[in-house]
């Protein structure tokens, strides 16, 4: 009983975040499904480039995403996208300073997407790891154990968390977010139906347009998940081997010194 | 170097004559690994090698990671993306050395409490403890060091808050803290620093790993039994314990290989379950967030730290006595490294001359009160400073000081032990049987 009482506290002491206390007046976070949640969860590449035009044609009026390679969009387990198609997307859409020339020139995909600060809109490269989308139960973290942290679930919630009622102080308009912690954001509502059209005509409503982007910052906060998740799966399952020959080795190494075991 | 009497090293050929009358390293060697060990030990004993796993894992993650890090305040939070990024397998080195911290610390506290209950600090092993005690300390310094490298938001003001608290010494708090510092706040300076000691602690941890494995090779290992492996005789010495190679270290290869599949999967699949969001926005000394929370392993300490508030009737009285140069902020600071001091001193504070926890009856009770208080404290470390959380931290941190200055003298006074096993082998015996079951008992 006691030896059990202690292990199982062995074992809480291992499962207690540091990241799972809520700060008072959380917004309501809806647990929107992603096919990257999980073990085995991948991005959706398709979504991913629907999560790019939407940044393109949207958030990049006021956000930057300056930690963000303009290449990696080609990666594979990313957006995927043609070199020469993301040379043509980082020329068409972005301008950079150059030092060398002292101007601004069209950026190439060896730059950064641009930080864009005039607004003071946060940089977007890191959001979905920056917020945590679920938090408790009291403060125990078995909610991220479970859903995951919910950056993504965040970020899609707070596209379409507003109700259209807005508030004036000091001169700024807040409008009123069920997603936001308080309750009152300045940013306007980003998004509504149909507002980007994709070319081979995938949905386009607020939620379907909200998941898109919100994959999409996923990608960009962590480029490397589905080479992380393998490195994972790949070592998980090596070490399980090597554990296993271990407990052989180690159970024939001792039987000489063991009799039967009488307790 | 053991005081248990073992087979020593003997060079046989020229060559190892010629090598062992100029550097005897290959019997040092031979000896530190060969130690009789005491062959009752149960599982609570492998975190030793987990430990020194994680020393070499954080060394080896963490020169790598070097490599590709800026220490300078408009450089680092890039640098680490650009880790994260562009450097292959920079993902994989970043998020093992951030979560290798955390099994670190999960592995010293149970190391440590398993030292609790078993009795391994009284004597003769007190130095083993003090300097096991001095490695924790570092490894906090270490981490807390480590944790403000990437530059996030939680990074600039764990390190604003956790150096204030050197503010609150009373006259010379504020010159020590700009002292530390660098300057009157967290700054390049404070970045730059940090990076050096972060760098150059962990080899002093090492070499303190050598004393501590030194100084428990010197008294030989305790076991849960807490008795004493007989020294009489070589053959006396043989019947308790078996040598650490190959026994003991395929046993805690083997702990460890079963700690490393869920160390593994924590990395590989949810690498920032442990982390802290806020540490994701690069830090800015215009933005406080909106709760600044340390790292979980330094929550039970912090939460002791914030017990002590002015209301509380202790504080009142040393802030009176002292005329107010024990101020409510002061005495937490008091409390939190108290708290440290009191574990420090157990080998003196306990009176009992029973070693091991196992055979008394009520130190199990209040011991087990003591591995709860430790989670409650680090659950109420987490919690908002507000009621209920202040009384119930202050209870909690009450009983971690009762625990060691009052509980653990009183009992060894009033409890009955229960009869201890003569030696070793009996305890072995009675548990796995005598191989040959010809004669059960001597």
């Amino acid at each position: 009983m006691f030896k059990k009482l202690v292990t199982g506290a062995a074992f809480a002491l291992a499962l207690v975040p540091a990241a799972s206390f809520a700060a008072g007046g959380e917004g309501h976070i809806e647990d929107f499904a992603f096919s990257f949640e999980g073990p085995f969860g991948t991005y959706d590449q398709n979504q991913l480039q629907r999560g790019l035009q939407v940044f393109t044609e949207v958030c990049a009026a006021c956000h930057g995403l300056k930690q963000v390679p303009i290449r990696t969009l080609s990666d594979e387990s990313g957006p995927g996208i043609p070199e020469d198609q993301v040379r043509a997307y980082a020329a068409d859409n972005f301008e950079v300073f150059d030092a060398a020339l002292d101007d601004f020139r069209p950026a190439t995909p060896v730059d950064h997407f641009p930080a864009n600060t005039s607004l003071g809109a946060p940089d977007l490269s890191l959001m979905a790891k920056a917020r945590a989308g679920f938090h408790g139960p009291y403060g125990l973290g078995l909610n991220q154990l479970f859903k995951g942290m919910g950056g993504a679930e965040y970020i899609a919630s707070l596209m379409t968390g507003y109700t259209g009622e807005t508030k004036v102080e000091a001169g700024t308009t807040f409008y009123e977010n069920t997603a936001f912690a308080g309750g009152w954001i300045s940013m306007a509502p980003p998004l509504a139906d149909e507002q980007v059209e994709f070319i081979d005509g995938h949905e386009n409503d607020l939620e379907s347009l909200s998941k898109d982007v919100a994959a999409f910052l996923m990608w960009t906060a962590e480029p490397k998940m589905m080479a992380r998740k393998q490195a994972g799966f790949i070592g998980v399952l090596f070490l399980t081997v090597l554990s296993v020959l271990l407990y052989l080795t180690n159970k024939r190494l001792w039987a000489p010194h063991k009799g039967k075991k009488t307790s | 170097m053991s005081g248990i009497p073992h087979d020593h090293y003997e060079p046989k050929t020229g060559p190892e004559k010629w090598l062992h009358s100029r550097l005897p390293i290959v019997g040092l060697v031979y000896d530190t690994i060969m130690i009789p060990t005491p062959k009752n030990l149960n599982w609570w004993w492998i975190w030793g090698i987990v430990l020194a796993f994680c020393l070499a894992l954080q060394i080896v993650t963490g020169i790598v990671l070097v490599m590709h890090y800026t220490p300078h305040v408009d450089l680092a939070f890039a640098s680490v993306e650009h880790i994260m990024r562009n450097v292959n397998g920079g993902y994989m080195i970043r998020y093992l050395h951030a979560n290798g911290a955390s099994l670190f610390f999960v592995a010293v506290y149970i190391h440590i409490f398993r030292g609790l209950f078993y009795g391994s600090y009284k004597a003769p092993r007190e130095i083993t403890w003090i300097v096991g005690m001095l490695i924790y300390l570092m490894m906090m310094g270490t981490a807390f060091m480590g944790y403000v490298l990437p530059w996030g938001q939680m990074s600039f003001w764990g390190a604003t808050v956790i150096t204030g608290l050197f503010g609150a010494i009373p006259f010379i708090g504020e010159p020590i803290q700009t002292w530390l510092l660098g300057g009157p706040a967290v700054d390049n300076a404070t970045l730059n620093r940090f990076f050096s000691l972060h760098y150059l602690l962990p080899f002093v941890i090492a070499a303190l790993v050598i004393v501590h494995i030194w100084a428990f090779h010197t008294t030989g290992n305790n076991n849960p039994t807490g008795v004493e492996v007989r020294r009489g005789s070589k053959e006396e010495a043989k019947k308790d314990t078996l040598p650490f190679w190959p026994y003991f270290v395929i046993k805690d290869f083997l702990g460890l290989a079963v700690v490393l599949v869920i160390f593994w999967a924590i990395v590989g699949f949810m690498p920032n379950y442990l982390g802290h969001p806020d540490n994701y926005i690069e830090a800015n000394p215009l933005q406080t967030p909106a709760h600044i929370v340390p790292e979980w392993y330094f929550l039970p300490f912090y939460a002791i730290l914030r017990a002590f508030t002015s209301e509380v009737w202790v504080v009142q009285i040393a802030s009176f006595v002292t005329g107010g140069i024990i101020d409510a902020k002061f005495f937490g600071v008091l409390a939190m490294f108290g708290a440290i001091a009191v574990m420090a001193l157990a080998p003196w504070l306990d009176t009992s001359r029973v070693r091991s926890g196992k055979y008394r009856p009520q130190f199990k009770w209040w011991f087990l009160l003591l591995v709860i208080d430790f989670f409650a404290l680090m659950w109420l470390g987490a919690m908002p400073a507000e009621e209920p959380y202040a009384s119930f931290s202050l209870i909690a941190s009450a009983y971690w000081f009762g625990y060691f200055l009052v509980i653990l003298p009183l009992l060894g006074v009033i409890e009955k032990p229960e009869e201890i096993p003569a030696t070793i082998e009996d305890d072995f015996n009675a548990h796995y049987g005598k191989k040959s079951e010809a004669t059960p008992a001597e």
